[in-house]
């Protein structure tokens, strides 16, 4: 099981900041390992957001999306104490979800 | 196929609509398992356009690329692309030189800003296509990043 994402919601004025990193090797299957063996391919390919049962971001990715994957993006619609849930999906089937609640920034 | 459901969408949504109403699928699961193999396999720009639904895209000063000028580390590039064009409905990150020029392909649904952010991989120094899709229509900015593995010049 993959390692839980970090994710960070909170209220910019109106809008809803979500930042994510997730936790995956995403192996482009280009490399090989010391014997000279090809590494397999293993990557995110499906990436969504939803708020309230709404998709906020839906993403397909690549293997060129970097090792550990960061993204961020703003949506409009949240309330502080609401929820956001992210799912991903990679190319052998693996899937994580996670929650965040959405937070008001300490000034 | 992304190419489809694109055109789906823009000629009404009719026959997705009819199969959810139908209970056939669910068009939010059906969409979010899909992956555009053809577009992830492209190996050139216009290539992935194609792939992605358009017949070409027109430069646009309303598509704006924030990276990096030089990129110390291939294997960690951030980029972020904000369009200013009215109804994006997707965003996607182009790479020319890599060994597949897609990245990443968004699809922003109303009440998303058009922008997003990510870290992506570069094979070599390259231009960066932001392509847009707007209101049915191509657009694209591009950024030329100078990459230096390991500091090995370049």
């Amino acid at each position: 099981m993959a390692d839980p994402m970090r994710i960070r919601a909170s209220m910019t004025g109106d809008k809803v900041e979500v930042k994510v990193l997730m936790a995956h090797e995403m192996e482009t299957g280009l490399r090989k390992d010391a014997s000279g063996n090809a590494i397999p391919a293993h990557f995110i390919r499906n990436v969504t957001v939803t708020h309230g049962g709404k998709t906020v971001l839906s993403a397909q990715w690549g293997t060129s999306v970097s090792r550990n994957p960061f993204l961020h993006f703003r949506f409009n619609g949240g309330k502080p104490g609401e929820k956001v849930r992210i799912t991903w999906l990679d190319n052998k089937g693996e899937k994580r979800t996670d929650e965040a609640i959405i937070v008001v920034p300490q000034t | 196929m992304d190419a489809k459901r694109r055109e789906v969408l823009k000629t009404g949504g009719g026959v997705l609509a009819l199969a959810a109403a139908a209970g056939i699928i669910k068009p939010r699961e059906a969409l979010a398992q899909e992956w555009n193999k053809a577009a992830f396999d492209t190996k050139s720009v216009s290539e992935t356009v194609k792939a992605l639904g358009g017949s070409g895209s027109t430069p646009s000063s309303s598509v704006e690329i924030t990276a990096p000028d030089i990129a110390e580390n291939g294997a960690v590039v951030p980029i972020a692309v904000e369009s200013k064009l009215p109804r994006t409905q997707a965003i996607a990150i182009l790479i020319e030189k890599n060994p597949n020029t897609l990245s990443a392909d968004f699809d922003i649904p109303a009440g998303t800003d058009p922008f997003v952010s990510t870290r992506v991989k570069m094979a070599e120094t390259s231009n960066i296509y932001a392509l847009v899709i707007a209101d049915g229509k191509y657009f694209h900015a591009v950024k030329e990043i100078k990459v230096t593995i390991g500091g090995c010049g370049g």
